[in-house]
């Protein structure tokens, strides 16, 4: 009787699997650090995730689209490098939105590609991100970027500022991934962009535009880049050309660790935000043992490995896989 | 088309679009730099491409199984700190250069077992190998950080870096290793049945397992070659330099599967020989190497490869879509 419980109810403990994990570490953290549970600490540690958080939400709507982007660490580079230039040049407020469009114009590239060419989008986003780099270089000449007046600038609001004691960015990522869910759970589009991703044939006989909802998760993602550079941009008032080198990866690492699926239609928004906390908590977490950073991608490795079986284990029913 | 199929040589060209590729920078750098057709510097291009050559070979082993390795830039990196530090541990202070025997064949055992580690993974928890790796790259390079604790190792026996500067004839021992290589594994992947299998698994899974193929320690021994691989290119790198450092290898993988993919590999599995990752390792090495020479500087290779990536990938949805036999919607 007890068995057949724990039996049912195994599944549903492993589905939950990241937010018991993020608990239970942020426990042993708090036992084994005293300053590990400090308003101080934990807002450090929410603000410097707020880069990767941001991303990381264009991202899981890329790849709840049955898509990936990996063209996303260099488009930072780009966006982060041509605001930080063209803040002292042409000033902010129009620095700001020519970084927004020319950072749509990649994501729109991105989108044109995968969406309507229908290219493989790993393949692409590879070859993007060879691409921007280049032309991150090539407009920089291989220069890191300043800007030269760092405190007079009202630029500094979105890395710098507060409102009401809350750090800028924090606000920021929350306050899109509470519009990105939004709009994943109860738009009509969110509904099309998980149809697409579950199953793409299904999904155009239903009368789904699966050319335009694709394009539309590339626009996202770029949108969410340059949301990510204005933070960075702001924050560091400048920047190497290689800045966003790596990203791509840790926020794809970020994204599966919130349990979305890389085949598409299924994941969700909340759990991403969970699945970025959670790398972030563990990083800050070790240092604050004595451990040295690079602890943090052994323990993610298993981390990743552990709630990814977990949650592929859950679905078939059986821990290992059949295969001979 | 029909009669231009008709030559054996074109239609072997449109097979291998890679290679006319190749042919066609390879003619134009002859004629526009200055530098580029010596026997010399022929050789230095099959050198420089060796080390992500030999990985890709790897590489091609694991994409037609239909799985992919991204954490192959770590594995090279530990590889070449155990060979370059092993080398002074002290039990081995008094084999005069026989002490660099041990620290080769460890570091190759440490690229192996990372291998084995990723591919036992891969088996027994069917987690995707774009996962699996994926949190292996973040991890081996966290073993790298842990072994060499931040700093780099130089070689103290100059028997090691000289090696890389040894010759066989009129060539150097590091090309001859890669040619070798390159011989290798194309025979076991087209004259044995281990390659065979390597073509069914990724072709169609299930079918294989039906066959009787023993699909997971099959992708097994492909995840311990590529490991053995990215061991062996980090080994030649650190005999190049004199050293190991913890970042070596940063983003390594994406320019294996650049080239992977240039050379005609299908991501999805089934396809792909090592001929077409060969044409597509010496495309990234030529132009690497003539664009250099042009003095063009070197942002314009990242935009160009980055184009052609692309641009191959078209061509081949435009050429190939009636052989998908799939529906377009």
């Amino acid at each position: 009787m007890l068995i057949d419980r724990l039996k049912a109810g195994g599944p549903a403990i492993a589905k939950q699997g990241i937010l018991v994990a993020f608990i239970l570490f942020m426990i042993v953290f708090s036992v084994m650090s005293d300053r590990f549970m400090t308003t101080g600490n934990v807002m450090s540690v929410f603000r410097q995730a707020t880069i990767i958080g941001v991303i990381a939400l264009g991202v899981t709507i890329v790849v709840i689209g049955g898509n990936l982007d990996l063209s996303v660490g260099s488009m930072l580079s780009f966006a982060t490098v041509l605001v930080v230039d063209l803040h002292d040049k042409i000033g902010p407020e129009l620095a700001i939105p020519v970084m927004v469009l020319a950072t749509l114009c990649l994501g729109a590239i991105n989108g044109f590609l995968i969406g309507i060419l229908r290219l493989n989008s790993l393949i692409v986003t590879l070859g993007m991100l060879s691409v921007i780099q280049g032309l991150v270089l090539i407009y920089s000449g291989g220069q890191n970027v300043d800007i030269a007046n760092q405190t007079d600038t009202w630029f500094r609001f979105f890395g710098r500022g507060a409102i009401f004691g809350v750090a800028t960015p924090i606000i920021i990522f929350l306050g899109l991934a509470l519009v990105f869910h939004v709009i994943m759970t109860r738009m009509p589009f969110g509904r099309r962009v998980i149809a697409v991703g579950g199953n793409p044939t299904a999904s155009v006989f239903s009368g789904v535009p699966r050319s335009r909802v694709v394009f539309m998760t590339y626009l996202i993602s770029a949108l969410c880049v340059a949301v990510a550079a204005m933070i960075l941009g702001s924050r560091v008032m400048g920047s190497q050309n290689n800045v966003g080198q790596g990203y791509e990866l840790q926020v794809l690492a970020a994204v599966i660790l919130g349990g979305t699926s890389l085949l598409g239609g299924s994941g969700s928004i909340l759990r991403t935000v969970l699945g970025v906390l959670m790398l972030a908590f563990i990083q800050n977490g070790l240092i604050l043992m004595g451990q040295p950073y690079y602890t943090q991608w052994l323990v993610t490795w298993a981390v990743i490995i552990i709630a990814v079986w977990l949650d592929v284990a859950a679905k078939r029913g059986r821990l290992f896989s059949p295969i001979a | 088309m029909r009669a231009l199929s008709n030559n054996p040589i074109l239609y072997w060209l449109m097979r291998n679009p890679i290679w006319g590729f190749v042919i066609v920078v390879f003619i134009f750098f002859s004629l526009s730099a200055d530098h580029f057709f010596s026997g010399r510097n022929l050789t230095n291009i099959v050198v420089q491409t060796s080390t992500i050559g030999l990985i890709a070979l790897g590489m091609t082993l694991v994409m037609i199984n239909g799985n992919i390795d991204l954490s192959v830039g770590a594995t090279l990196a530990l590889a070449a700190a155990f060979a370059v530090d092993v080398q002074s541990w002290a039990m081995f202070a008094t084999w005069g250069n026989w002490q660099i025997l041990p620290a080769v064949c460890i570091a190759l055992l440490v690229g192996i077992l990372m291998g084995a580690i990723n591919g036992f993974i891969v088996w027994k928890t069917g987690v995707d190998a774009f996962i699996v790796t994926l949190g292996a790259m973040l991890g081996i390079r966290g073993l790298v950080f842990v072994y060499t604790g931040e700093s780099s190792f130089y070689a103290m026996n100059f028997a090691y870096s000289d090696f890389s500067s040894m010759t066989l004839g009129p060539f150097p021992v590091l090309a001859v290793i890669f040619v070798l290589a390159v011989l290798a594994v194309h025979w076991l992947l087209s004259r044995t049945v281990h390659g065979r299998n390597t073509y069914a698994v990724g072709g169609n899974r299930e079918a294989a397992v039906n066959a009787g193929i023993r699909v997971g320690p099959h992708m097994m021994i492909n995840f311990m070659l590529i490991g053995f691989l990215a061991a062996l290119s980090g080994v030649l790198l650190s005999t190049q330099m004199g050293a190991a450092t913890p970042n070596l290898g940063r983003d390594y993988e994406l320019w294996v599967i650049t080239a992977v993919v240039l050379g005609g590999t299908k991501l999805t599995g089934g396809k792909g020989d090592i001929i077409g990752t060969l044409g597509g390792v010496l495309a990234i090495g030529i132009l690497r190497n003539g664009m250099n020479l042009m003095q063009v500087p070197a942002f314009f290779v990242y935009v160009i490869l980055g184009s052609i990536l692309i641009a191959v990938l078209f061509l081949d949805k435009r050429f190939n879509r009636n052989a998908d036999g799939g529906l377009r919607l």
